[in-house]
């Protein structure tokens, strides 16, 4: 065998892993974290306020999460806060979606793309 | 006689300009604003403006600021809208130049207001700084404002803020769990009282009429009642039933009070969280009926006649608006007039609804008696719908 081949089959094999890992961490896939992005700004943000600033709920600004653990945000979204209006979103988001919420919070949320269908 | 004519020439001159100046007014139409009103377009800043006797809109304005959370009072010669967008911006839009204006940034983050009983002051009603501000309703100009410290640096979201009889403004303190009314007789001087109240109340309104006040309160069952004929007695606990209850659903999206329906001495509101719309009886506050419906009701609100309630729905039901026949209390119909339906409004006399769709970009006009869609207008995530009608309404 062509040793070549081994390594360029050996390259490939490994870009491909690597892609599997890569997607993983990257999360929902383009249409889901189209809607995971709309119901945030929308849903959520019938009371933290659409562009997040807050409203009867608190503001969900990088600033404001800043030094609050990741985890405990996840739990927020997923079972809500008892005491609070915030209810639990476990309905409508996974554990891994409302990961991936959290960190697009904690970086900046991105923006609804305007007219498509937003 | 020379500095007559000079005068006369000096006059004539002034008459010109005038003259010229008219001309170039962009309403070249002499109309009333009787059938005039906006309608939000929360994601761009935009309103437009919409006359629903010829269902038409009649332009676009633009530059009102952050408007996904947006109210709009009138001024009492229904000319003027006055704005409340969630950044704090109060925008006065003028329909019939249908220009804005005036504008000012009055606080970090508001969420309405509304309009004195002699037209002469607009409130604000603000969450970040808590408090009321009363502006100038020609000028804008800030003339007083009452901040809802509640205890010694403590302060408030204001939520629920209605006009009421008297130049006073009832409203109600998310945190503090109080009920305040200021009397703003002396614009530059108002003069507040403070009722307890319960917890969280979460909205507000006046019943038609203007006598009581009513918080509906989100960290215990039952809503606060305050008759401002004897505001002394201080608010009442009443419908103890209504609220979440024993077993506390989630609430994806707080119910809005002000279109409470009133119709032949029967209430409908929206039960908390629950998939119902709830009647009470007016003269003992007692609940006499549940109907059930597609979700968790936002908006309840009676046409004007009272013969139909109709209802809009939290995520994820918001696709659908029911119809209630306030007779037999029966559903009527369920109409789906595009994706996430936001608000409704109905024409003065009520034989037709407008009703927002935001994810479908298009405003729907039903005809109340049919039910059938009579025409589609195209608007950008329309949110709030508001007729000039309300100009002559107390608690709007």
């Amino acid at each position: 065998m062509d040793r070549t081949l081994v390594v360029h089959v050996l390259v490939l094999l490994g870009l491909t892993g690597l892609g599997v890992v890569t997607a993983q961490a990257a999360g929902p896939e383009p249409a889901r974290r189209a809607e995971l992005v709309r119901m945030v700004r929308q849903d959520c943000g019938s009371c933290h306020g659409m562009t997040l600033k807050g409203g009867l709920g608190p503001a969900l600004l990088p600033e404001s999460l800043a030094g609050k653990p990741s985890a405990s945000l996840v739990a927020t979204v997923m079972s809500g806060r008892p005491g609070t209006p915030m209810p639990g979103w476990s309905r409508f988001v996974n554990e891994a979606e409302a990961e991936w919420i959290i960190q697009r919070l904690q970086e900046g949320f991105p923006p609804v793309a305007l007219g498509a269908g937003s | 006689m020379s500095r007559l004519v000079r005068c006369c020439q000096a006059l004539c001159a002034a008459a010109a300009l005038l003259l010229s100046a008219c001309a170039h007014q962009p309403t070249a139409e002499v109309r009333g604003t009787g059938d005039l009103g906006i309608v939000i377009e929360r994601a761009t800043g935009s309103v437009q403006i919409v006359d629903h006797s010829r269902q038409t809109s009649l332009g676009r304005v633009e530059g009102l600021g952050d408007l996904s959370h947006a109210h709009a009072t009138y001024s009492r010669d229904g000319r003027y809208a006055y704005v409340f967008g969630r950044d704090g911006g109060l925008t006065k839009v003028d329909l019939l130049a249908r220009r804005i204006d005036r504008r000012v940034v009055q606080a970090g983050n508001s969420i309405g207001g509304s309009i004195s009983q002699d037209g002469r002051l607009v409130v604000a009603q603000n969450y970040e700084p808590g408090g009321i501000k009363a502006f100038d309703a020609q000028t804008l100009e800030l003339v007083s404002e009452v901040p809802a410290e509640y205890a010694p640096g403590q302060f408030s979201k204001v939520v629920g803020l209605a006009d009421v009889s008297g130049n006073r403004f009832a409203y109600a303190l998310f945190e503090a769990g109080e009920i305040w009314v200021t009397d703003f007789s002396t614009p530059a001087a108002p003069v507040t009282q403070r009722y307890p109240a319960g917890k969280q109340p979460y909205d507000g309104l006046v019943t038609p009429g203007g006598r009581y006040f009513m918080a509906g309160l989100f960290g215990e069952d039952g809503v606060s009642l305050l008759d401002l004929w004897q505001p002394g007695q201080g608010a009442r606990r009443i419908l103890g039933g209504y609220g979440r209850g024993e077993e506390k659903l989630p609430v994806y999206k707080m119910p809005h009070l002000r279109g409470w329906a009133v119709a032949d001495g029967k209430a409908y509101l929206p039960a908390v969280g629950r998939h119902e719309v709830l009647v009470v009886d007016l003269t003992t506050w007692q609940e006499v009926g549940r109907i059930p419906v597609a979700g968790q009701p936002v908006f309840v609100m009676a046409r004007p006649d009272g013969r139909q309630v109709w209802v809009n729905f939290a995520f994820p039901d918001n696709a659908q608006v029911q119809v209630i026949d306030t007779l037999d209390r029966r559903l009527l119909t369920t109409l789906s007039p595009g994706k996430a339906v936001l608000h409704m409004e109905f024409t003065p006399r009520g034989e037709h609804v407008w009703v927002s769709s935001r994810d479908d970009n298009r405003v729907t006009i039903y005809d109340t008696d049919t039910l059938q869609p009579l025409k589609v207008l195209p608007a950008q995530a329309p949110s709030g719908i508001f007729f000039t009608a309300r100009a002559g309404r107390i608690g709007f």
